[in-house]
């Protein structure tokens, strides 16, 4: 391959780093490495190969490599593409949402629902829509919760409730003014065509339609998931991959004592 | 060789307990049957199609039995009956019912002789072209043959039974075995089955016969073109579990998920429902030749992996009592388990190895179906591809029989043709490269693997004894399994089950059991 990845020709570029001009770092500060796969609906061959290049240069890669090409086996392939990319980011200029609670544990939670609030919040929580997966919402809600962080029915200050998967938005709003909830959890794991997005706006403009908005805490989970997204369709918070239940849990209580 | 050196009588007793426990059930499986069972019937007995508002014919003649309080009595006697009288063909008398100009339960009773007889004439045409299916299968068995074991198991799952025909010949092409075609988010939930060719669903494609044809079609192609068999599996589980079953075997599925208990548990299907169900759906899956597929690798994506892991066993041994009183011969009985514990656990391997070794071990001749890690996967594709190459490791050490495919993009979105395609590589180059390491490799005596084992296996045997003094019904009940508590009387379906009458007829349960 003609790639230069082992080249030993003298870099052209500047190697400080500058936080207004930010760029992927490979082994050399601003070499701007970045490692990439695709699926193109066409033949593997010498053709393909070139296709997959000239494309890595239009995603703005200098010198892109196919280092890697596998015939699909109905006429597609694959590949695995190194480049240079040429863009580059100023972070001075970033503004990010994020859940703006501190982070307390179980029994801080617990403590800080007692004295702030003075009664058991309930939580309803479910996988809404088409999503059949229950592993996000069980790794938040079940008593035993996930590596190693207890899930929200352990509280002792919380009233949980799961409704598993598949929950239709209807059914999840009746039954959070049937059971006279404080905050709803939605759960999104495995999404098709961005389904998760359609579905969560849906529950948000079902809540303001009943003028139900305002009297829940609204959040929401998955891994495609960020607080930016939640804030965008409206939710009070959104939380990513690598979230457990006291991350949540202390945003709940916070936000309810707000 | 890798043994474990197990209990040789604890698994006598845990599999005595398990009789028990699925002779009990089986009592009140006898006695009753449900709207599903009766639509099979109905659809056995040769009625197909829907009508101008879309409603399937099966359905439409079950409903018109059940509204006169016929049910006990059955599809088959009522269908029949109206064959005598008329003259006409099931599927004539079907849309007549459907067109409102023939009540099945008003028309004159003929002798229950004549009508037994006749029910047994017309069911022996069913039987016969399930039989000549299971044939031909054989034939392409026997002609082209097919992969090595494990098989390669992969899901297709875009919606439409068109794009899903190019992602699965794609599969097959890149060396899958058994391609699934994950149904439609909810239609397990579904009283009826759908109709026709489908080209839009969420998560996956509606089970239709049609659909199954399609994809049957462009399999066979796909199989003379690569050599070798391609199974195609679906999806006998919910509320039409023995429809389903039925469609699949007229049309040579290869391959069902068939678990009553993952219905209970996941999908909270009522249980006497779907214990019946299950039980034709399982006689009608053995005559097939079709291999079932239980769901007991779905407990531990609720239950932890290592502390429920008896549970896993219990099950398979439950399960594996059910498909025997179904008639199903050990040789098609996927029972299932999982690679679920939390990779962080030191040593999680060398347990994962001992309960997969414990599966092969104590159901010697079942073509396990080992499913991938999925609770544990995050967004990091490097390391769930290790983990996905840790799995199948296990699965080439103890010789598992199906091998559901894990995806680095598990946890993210159904898979892209490409992630397919690595995963089959990841799989196909350690079961290459490490095919005999069981027969080479032995475990330490009463090292930390064959002590995990005969652990588990004292917990399961504990558990079976408890389940057959209580019963399953109670065991449900009290939340056993997955931790999860369903009752007897809640769930859905319920309305569907009544005992049967006297005269109730099912010729295919005998046709299909006597082989």
């Amino acid at each position: 391959m003609s790639s230069g990845l082992y080249s030993m020709n003298k870099r052209e570029f500047d190697i400080a780093f500058d936080p207004k001009r930010v760029k992927p770092y490979g082994d050399t500060m601003n070499d701007g490495k970045v490692q990439l796969s695709f699926t193109l609906p066409i033949p593997a061959d010498e053709l393909a190969k070139e296709a997959a290049k000239l494309y890595a240069m239009k995603m703005g890669l200098e010198e892109p490599s196919v280092v890697h090409m596998a015939d699909l086996g109905v006429g597609y392939s694959f590949f695995v593409v190194y480049g240079s990319c040429i863009h580059t980011i100023d972070i001075t200029d970033i503004k990010v949402t994020k859940v703006e609670s501190s982070v307390m544990s179980m029994d801080e939670v617990d403590e800080y629902i007692r004295k702030n609030i003075g009664r058991k919040l309930v939580v309803i929580g479910a996988s809404t829509g088409t999503d059949a997966h229950t592993v996000g919402i069980d790794a938040i809600m079940n008593m035993k919760g996930y590596a190693g962080h207890y899930g929200l029915e352990r509280y002792e200050m919380i009233e949980a409730y799961n409704l598993g998967s598949q929950v239709p938005n209807e059914e999840f709003i009746k039954k959070a003014v049937e059971l006279n909830a404080d905050a709803l959890l939605v759960s999104q794991t495995v999404t098709q065509k961005n389904v998760h997005v359609q579905n969560m706006t849906n529950l948000i403009e079902l809540l303001e339609a009943e003028g139900l908005r305002d009297r829940f805490i609204v959040a929401c989970g998955g891994s495609r998931i960020s607080h930016e997204l939640a804030k965008e369709l409206g939710f009070d918070a959104g939380f990513g991959a690598g979230t457990y239940a006291e991350d949540i849990a202390s945003f709940i209580c916070q936000a309810i004592k707000a | 060789m890798s043994s474990l050196k197990l209990d040789v009588r604890l698994i006598g007793s845990a599999r005595e307990s398990a009789m028990q426990i699925a002779g009990d059930v089986q009592e009140f499986i006898d006695i009753h049957t449900t709207v599903a069972v009766e639509r099979t019937i109905t659809r056995l007995l040769g009625v197909d199609g829907i009508n101008d508002v879309g409603t399937p014919l099966p359905n439409v003649v079950v409903e018109n039995i059940k509204n006169a309080g016929g049910l006990g009595i059955g599809a088959a006697y009522f269908l029949v009956n109206a064959v005598l009288n008329t003259g006409l063909t099931t599927q004539e008398i079907a849309e007549k019912v459907s067109a409102g100009e023939l009540d099945l339960t008003k028309l004159p009773a003929k002798p229950e002789k004549e009508i037994k007889d006749k029910a047994y004439e017309l069911a022996a045409k069913m039987v016969e072209r399930i039989r000549s299916n299971r044939e031909q299968r054989d034939e392409y068995l026997n002609n082209i043959g097919e992969g090595k074991r494990p098989y390669l198991y992969v899901i297709v799952a875009t919606g439409n039974i068109y794009e899903d025909v190019v992602q699965a010949q794609a599969a097959a092409k890149q060396g899958a075995d058994v391609i699934a075609v994950i149904r439609t988010t909810g239609q397990s939930l579904l009283d009826y089955v759908p109709y026709g060719a489908t080209t839009e669903g969420f998560g996956g494609t509606y089970a239709t016969q049609e659909n199954f044809r399609i994809m049957r079609k462009a399999l066979d192609e796909t199989s003379r073109e690569v050599g070798r068999y391609i199974r195609l599996c679906n999806y006998c589980s919910g509320l039409c579990m023995p429809e389903i079953a039925a469609m699949g075997a007229m049309e040579r599925l290869d391959v069902m998920l068939n678990d009553a208990l993952y219905g209970i548990l996941f999908r909270d299907i009522n249980m006497q429902r779907t214990l019946v169900d299950q039980n034709f759906s399982r006689i009608i899956n053995g005559f097939a030749g079709v291999i079932i597929n239980t769901g007991e690798d779905n407990y531990l994506t609720t239950a932890d992996a290592v502390e429920e892991a008896h549970t896993v066993l219990a099950s398979q041994f439950i399960n594996e009592q059910f498909a025997l009183k179904a008639g199903i011969p050990e040789e098609q009985m996927g029972l299932g388990h999982a690679f679920e514990m939390d990779p962080g656990i030191e040593n999680g391997f060398l347990m994962e190895l001992a309960q997969a070794q414990m599966a092969r071990e104590i159901f010697p001749k079942a073509p396990l179906k080992y499913m991938p890690p999925t609770k544990y996967m995050t967004g990091n594709i490097f390391k769930g591809h290790l983990q996905d190459a840790l799995f199948n490791i296990i699965s080439i050490w103890t010789n598992q029989g199906i091998q559901l495919l894990g995806m680095m993009t598990e946890a993210l979105h159904t898979p892209f043709m490409a992630d397919r395609a690595l995963s089959i590589e990841n799989a196909r180059y350690i079961f290459n490269n490490m095919r005999s390491i069981g027969d080479e490799v032995e475990f330490k005596e009463g090292g930390m693997i064959q002590s995990r084992a005969a652990e588990v296996l004292e917990k399961a045997a504990a558990l079976l004894k408890e389940i057959a003094e209580e019963g399953l019904f109670a065991t449900l009940e009290q939340g056993k399994f997955a931790g999860v508590k369903r009752s007897r009387t809640g769930g859905k379906g319920l309305d569907g089950v009544t005992e049967k009458d006297a005269k109730h007829i099912n010729p295919f349960i005998e046709l299909m059991l006597n082989r």
